[in-house]
């Protein structure tokens, strides 16, 4: 356990907004060339206590950079993020740099290409800092299982900064990017947000296109931005959003402009409130928070009303049988053989595969990867995997029926604020049950944000989520901005 | 069904799954296993006769069908220039891997 801190020692610090920096870059007063540096030396000064970077890619950043301000210096017109300083989660590819997922297992591997999302951000003129540590496969809620150390929450560097995405969610509440990149399969995004303080998006499953992402779940993984604010995270959605032929699960529906939809007013939209997310569990402090945003979305003019989405006591249970099964298949092609580690000396290929997968996995990779192929396996099939695909749907069906009468949901988006490094290691179903709150909308597919709402008496960020049903992003950024403003960020 | 794990059990799946455990990874995987499978049985309450398994949820996004699918036509790939360097063992055209089979 670590020892007692008398003081807490603290890394935040909050990046200017794209629009400020945009305008300065535009009009030649910033040179994104200087910004990018000014980026590097702050990493270079507290990543070694933060742990947030893996790798970064300064030769790439540099020559995008340069480009951005020879554009800016033509008066040619720029790109939405043109210039902006962003990070990326390792398990995106990126070429030439590392895609590691967290894992010994890919160590030293250099993807031949770059992730749709990541290509389009880059179109969009961003300059891409470097890839961002993570839990082992996107697996984990603390980034403790990451096989290159856990990262520290900049707000509070002896606790974690949630998972999988820690090092997406610190590197913007420590501006060491603007704006960063993430993914979300059972809270991945949305968890880290909220402990870190940062604005987090949980778009519609087949919003952003998963090509070039290392799947951990097919059916629930997604790609969502950080950032620290409402409006700069639905601008960077719109960037990286919409249809792509490389993703047979990318939704065809047209890219709404996030942004301006964040601005309208909401009043007269209808929250529904339910009963199921604020019972047992829930630290006072946190639901004291989220209580008071809810009276915030009131005085704007919102009609609360209470709402009940029965079956989320059993989605906890249902996810963690669809995603291990889901894994225990997307991470058969780690076998030693096209790429990453192989394990020496191994006489039969029998031999290899199972040697270099036992060194290069680490134990909660493991874990699910035997979890879902018990799921799956001949006799437990029916019991276990099938079972969960059918309250998968009856879980669903809570939220469409919900949605039939209000535009959003509105919950805590974890029971509880950052916990301290080393707290629940030991036990991997206590670490299971603290994803109470996220796994529901990533079975149902549906769409969330979530935005900072005031902190505990110790200075802990609490996070408010707003869900709305499926491609209704621009609804849910609606009413987190409204929040974000009654917290006098916005 | 309250199925219990047992050894025999985590090493049979853990040669399907192609992972070799060492005892004790064996061993703490019994019990994680065990402790996560008896948590999993509450689905067991809920009566589920008649509902359609939910795999992909694109078909509630009202998307999906044929205009998802591309025409089957041959694109180009990835560069096998660029794919052949990272494995750990090739001929830069085949990736190279241990005899199959003891003999």
């Amino acid at each position: 356990m670590p020892s007692e801190v008398t003081t807490t020692e603290t890394y935040v610090e909050k990046p200017k907004t794209l629009a400020e920096l945009r305008a300065g870059i535009t009009s030649g007063k910033l040179k994104a060339a200087d910004l990018a540096a000014s980026y590097f030396e702050r990493i270079e000064r507290v990543n070694q206590r933060l742990n947030v970077y893996l790798s970064l890619t300064k030769e790439r950043a540099l020559e995008q950079a340069t480009k951005v301000d020879a554009a800016a210096a033509k008066g040619d017109q720029l790109g939405p993020l043109a210039g902006i300083p962003v990070g990326i989660k390792d398990v995106l590819v990126v070429r030439g740099g590392t895609a590691t997922a967290g894992s010994k297992i890919l160590k030293g591997y250099h993807p031949p290409y770059d992730a749709t999302a990541v290509k389009r951000l880059e179109d969009a003129g961003a300059v891409l800092l470097g890839k961002l540590n993570c839990d082992e496969f996107a697996m984990g809620s603390s980034n403790e299982n990451s096989a290159y150390g856990p990262v520290r929450n900049p707000v509070d560097t002896s606790r974690v900064p949630g998972g999988s995405s820690g090092g997406s969610a610190a590197a913007v509440a420590a501006n060491m990017a603007v704006a960063t990149l993430g993914t979300d399969t059972g809270g991945s995004i949305r968890q880290p947000a909220s402990f870190c303080g940062v604005v987090g998006v949980l778009p519609t499953y087949g919003r952003v296109s998963r090509y070039g992402l290392i799947a951990f779940a097919s059916s629930l993984d997604r790609i969502g931005p950080f950032a620290t604010n409402v409006r700069d995270a639905a601008t960077v959605l719109g960037v990286i959003a919409g249809h792509d032929p490389c993703d047979a699960t990318s939704s065809p529906t047209p890219v709404a402009d996030y942004a301006a939809e964040s601005d309208r007013p909401v009043e007269g939209l209808r929250i529904g409130v339910p009963a199921e997310y604020f019972g047992e569990g829930l630290d006072p402090e946190v639901r004291e928070r989220i209580e008071g945003g809810i009276a915030s979305l009131k005085a704007a003019g919102c009609v609360v009303k209470p709402v009940s989405l029965p079956h989320t006591k059993y989605a906890i249970p249902t996810y963690y049988l669809v995603a291990t099964a889901e894994a225990s298949a997307n991470l058969a092609r780690f076998d030693g053989v096209r790429y990453g580690y192989r394990s020496p000396a191994s006489d039969t290929l029998g031999a290899m595969y199972s040697h270099s997968r036992d060194e290069g996995f680490g134990a909660e990779v493991k874990r699910r990867i035997l979890l879902g192929t018990y799921a799956l396996s001949a006799g437990y099939y029916d019991a276990y995997y099938l079972k969960a695909l059918k309250v998968r749907r009856l879980l669903a069906g809570d939220f469409l029926r919900v949605f039939a009468n209000v535009d959003a949901i509105v919950t805590p988006t974890s029971p509880i604020p950052a916990f301290k490094l080393g707290e629940k290691t030991g036990d991997p179903l206590a670490m299971y049950l603290a994803d109470i709150y996220t796994v529901t909308a990533s079975l149902a597919g549906i769409c969330g944000v979530t935005v900072p709402c005031g902190a505990t008496e110790a200075g802990l960020p609490v996070g408010m989520q707003v869900l709305a049903a499926h491609l209704k992003e621009g609804t849910a950024f609606r009413v987190a901005r409204a929040v974000e403003r009654a917290q006098g960020q916005g | 069904m309250t199925a219990r794990v047992t050894v025999e059990d985590v090493e049979r799946v853990a040669e399907l799954a192609n992972v070799e455990l060492t005892a004790d990874e064996t061993k703490a995987m019994l019990h994680d296993l065990n402790a996560i499978l008896d948590y999993v049985a509450t689905l067991n309450e809920l009566d589920t006769s008649g509902v359609v398994p939910l795999a992909q949820v694109s078909e509630l996004e009202g998307a999906g069908g044929e205009s998802s699918l591309r025409q089957d036509a041959v694109v180009p790939s990835l560069d096998r220039k660029a794919v052949m360097p990272e494995a750990p063992e090739s001929d830069q055209v085949f990736f190279k891997v241990p005899k199959v089979i003891e003999r």
